[in-house]
């Protein structure tokens, strides 16, 4: 049985039907990615994972247990925590202040520690700078921040959205190096991205969505041979 | 130059404006200094200094002359508008259109002298004005700051003699001060040249030694530093406690005005400061406040004749479930379209509580009397010296709860919600309950001041319930710092306080309001005291360049 199972997901936004029918799974400790173009429905698949947005249709279970009518913040206690696109970070708050918001689901003050010492780590930068506010860490930084407070609540998926986007080329490579990271720790992600390059060199396994429906599913290995998806989504010919 | 010039004549519209509006003619009633220098004198130099001090500011390049030569040209600039003001005056009839272009406000800005001699010394004040403000921004900070601080208590203290004369005369040694210091209307000039002196004389001991004795009193060990916190906060208790006896009748009933506004707004504090949902129609908590405890306890509508303290749990109950009923709506609502939902919800209460329909159970338009006071054993908190204490203690009550749930969990939540809404349920927070919970305490708060607000009143009046209740508090929160407990006191006492002593600002209230607000988003964004979160905001680079700095010499060494 897999950790995350998602089984024909219908979501509207009004009468706009968002999400056809998309079932995928992922298996713990595995990285799976979903890429596609804008529009395709990738972030909806997450928000409607998360439970930011209600499918219509459809079920989400995270080992076996219906999540499917949770809402977004039993969710988050539940396990799946989410990376949101663009970083978001609390830009008032200090680092060690929007890691310690990221434990909110966890009570427990020695696994916080524990956590806390863990996503240092990982991201010694995030050490370094744990007094300074947020807003004033560069891009990089701040997705690191992102990652590191999703991690603080103890996730069992991780759900990460566009993490390499509006960085700088230097930068990608090392969050995608951070992502391999957390891969050999143990952790199990789904990888939402455009940049289907470095997506597909992370993932074992890949998903194409466009226009709301999957278009294919492989390994990623396979994926990077087809014909369609080298044209389309790595720009070769 | 062009910005001195840019400088000058908008002083010049300013001054011209206070004057036609009146403020400088009504202002001019009260002497600073007696015989020498009126507030409304005091008004405009105050205008001209600034504008000097901006001329001097926007100078570029360093040169002193050409920063002297810009604020003297501002000054001389302001004073010409102003000088030109007069003279249109007394071509033609200003009169007609401006009621307050009064003979006496030409006479008050020609200082009484014949109009060309009075234009000229005009003049020659701005333009000195000016020069002074050009000076004062060269000098040295430690000067600036002294000459600010001697100078604002003696405008300070005059402005507020009618505060400070019967005070000290209820003393009998402090008579005396009296005697030197103040005449009828105003500072004696040997009163005002002293406090000049002994302000002056201490704020430079501060600045030199202040910050000696404050690391001296942090390398105290910490049991005799506890000693002498715990002594600070007996000291501010026992003369928060004897306040009404020193203050007298006046003033206490203005203490107990303000107290209720730092009761709601500490209660706001917690729906806009801590959890960021602005709410404009505040007020119809306090309503219902009051009108629960009116209701309950008026043998008037002869319903109910509870005690007050028999009431008050249901005042509680109401003020809480009604800020439930109010939240639930405007749950997925942010940001502006919060505020003006809310501001309608203030308004409905208002019209509700006049409508004929709920007449019989509510009193209409001509609202409910006979609200008995409150007892305590055989105590009777009668006025407003008596209801001072009931104030006080609602207060340390909000202000305890008030910090207990900062610190808590719901406070972390509250944080996150108002940082960012999405990202706090992305970080497993319930954003239904942390919102509807805000809600629901800032009303029970606002319901505890309407009840109090009752008693002291003995009745009760849809019109007392307006939405500019809602507005004042929203800018008590504003003045005195977003989420700050202190900066709420701090507001409360600068907006609602201040107004309440200076009767010549009653009529230029909301002006000043707006002036306030508005030099405050300019100058001091993050209020009067602001919450430590804020002041990083706002003024957070250079600490955090100094942190960064810091943080690069340790890894290097």
């Amino acid at each position: 049985m897999a950790l995350l199972e998602i089984e024909n997901i219908h979501t509207y936004y009004g009468h706009i039907h968002a999400l056809k029918g998309i079932s995928l799974d992922v298996n713990r400790g595995e990285i799976v990615t979903l890429i596609g173009a804008n529009g395709a429905g990738k972030s909806t698949m997450l928000k409607t994972t998360s439970g930011l947005l209600r499918p219509r249709q459809g079920s989400i279970r995270l080992k076996g247990e219906d999540l499917t009518c949770y809402r977004p913040h039993e969710v988050v206690a539940k396990g799946v925590v989410q990376v949101p696109e663009g970083r978001r970070i609390f830009g008032r708050l200090t680092v060690k202040e929007n890691l310690e918001m990221g434990a909110f689901t966890i009570t427990d003050q020695r696994l916080i520690e524990s956590n806390l010492e863990h996503v240092f780590r990982l991201f010694p930068r995030l050490r370094e700078r744990q007094k300074q506010v947020g807003g004033t860490l560069s891009g990089g930084e701040q997705q690191m921040l992102a990652t590191g407070r999703a991690l603080m609540a103890s996730p069992s998926v991780l759900l990460m959205d566009e993490p390499s986007m509006g960085l700088a080329p230097v930068l990608v490579d090392l969050i995608f190096d951070t992502i391999r990271q957390l891969h050999t720790d143990g952790t199990t992600i789904l990888l939402v991205e455009q940049n289907a390059r470095m997506a597909l060199q992370v993932a074992s396994r890949g998903y194409v969505l466009q226009t709301g429906t999957i278009l294919l599913s492989d390994n990623t290995e396979n994926l990077r041979q087809n014909e369609m998806v080298r044209k389309a989504y790595l720009g070769e010919s | 130059m062009r910005q001195a010039i840019k400088i000058g004549l908008i002083g010049g519209v300013v001054g011209i404006l206070l004057s036609l509006i009146g403020m400088v003619e009504a202002f001019s009633q009260r002497d600073i200094i007696a015989h020498v220098i009126s507030m409304g004198h005091t008004l405009l130099i105050t205008v001209a200094l600034f504008m000097g001090y901006l001329a001097a500011k926007r100078t570029p390049g360093k040169g002193s002359l050409r920063i002297l030569s810009n604020s003297f040209l501002s000054g001389l600039l302001l004073a010409g508008m102003l000088a030109l003001l007069v003279m249109a005056g007394s071509l033609i009839n200003l009169r007609k259109v401006f009621i307050n272009a009064s003979p006496l406000l030409y006479s008050l800005l020609t200082f009484g002298l014949e109009k060309g001699i009075g234009a000229l010394l005009l003049l020659v004040i701005g333009a000195m004005s000016g020069l002074l403000a050009g000076i004062f921004y060269l000098s040295p900070g430690i000067l600036r700051r002294v000459l600010i601080i001697s100078l604002g208590s003696i405008v300070s203290a005059g402005v507020l003699q009618d505060l400070l004369r019967p005070t000290f005369a209820l003393w009998g040694p402090l008579a005396i001060i009296n005697e030197w210091l103040f005449t009828a209307n105003g500072l004696t000039v040997q009163g005002a040249i002293g406090l000049f002196i002994l302000i002056a004389a201490f704020s430079l001991f501060w600045s030199r030694k202040g910050s000696a004795i404050q690391t001296g009193f942090r390398q105290l060990p910490p049991a005799p530093q506890r000693i002498l916190k715990m002594a600070g906060i007996f000291i501010l208790v026992f003369i928060l406690l004897i306040l009404p006896r020193v203050l007298g009748l006046f003033l206490s009933e203005v203490l107990t005005i303000v107290g209720l506004y730092v009761l709601l707004g500490l209660g706001l504090n917690i729906v806009v400061g801590y959890a960021g949902l602005l709410d404009l129609g505040y007020v119809a908590f306090f309503a219902i406040g009051s009108y629960t405890v009116a209701v309950l306890t008026s043998p008037e509508l002869g319903f109910f004749s509870l005690s007050f303290w028999e009431a008050l749990p249901f005042v509680i109950v109401m003020g809480v479930f009604s800020g439930v009923l109010l939240g639930t709506p405007v749950l997925k609502m942010r940001g502006d379209y919060l505020a003006i939902a809310t501001l309608g919800f203030g308004e409905i209460i208002r019209i509700l509580v006049l409508s004929d329909f709920l007449r019989p159970w509510l009193g209409g338009a001509q609202g409910i009397g006979k609200i008995p006071k409150v007892f305590i054993g055989g105590f009777e908190f009668a006025g407003p010296q008596q209801i001072y204490y009931l104030i006080l203690a609602g207060c340390l009550l909000v202000i305890f709860i008030s910090l207990r749930l900062r610190d808590s969990r719901l406070g972390r939540a509250w944080m996150a919600v108002r940082e960012d809404e999405d990202v706090a349920q992305a970080m497993g927070i319930n954003l239904v309950a942390a919102k509807l919970l805000a809600f629901a305490t800032g009303a029970g708060f606002s319901a505890l001041s309407g009840a109090i607000f009752a008693t002291k009143l003995g009745s009760v009046y849809p019109h007392s319930f307006n939405v500019m209740i809602s507005i004042n508090i929203v800018c008590v929160i504003i003045v005195g710092g977003m989420g700050s407990i202190p900066g709420v006191i701090v507001g409360a006492a600068a907006l609602v306080g201040l107004p309440e002593l200076l009767r010549e600002f009653a009529e230029y209230r909301l002006l000043v309001y707006g002036a306030v607000l508005v030099a405050m988003m300019l100058l001091r964004p993050e209020g009067l005291w602001p919450e430590a979160l804020r002041r990083r905001e706002l003024h957070g680079e250079k600490e955090n360049e100094a942190e960064s700095e810091s943080s690069l010499k340790l890894k290097s060494g």
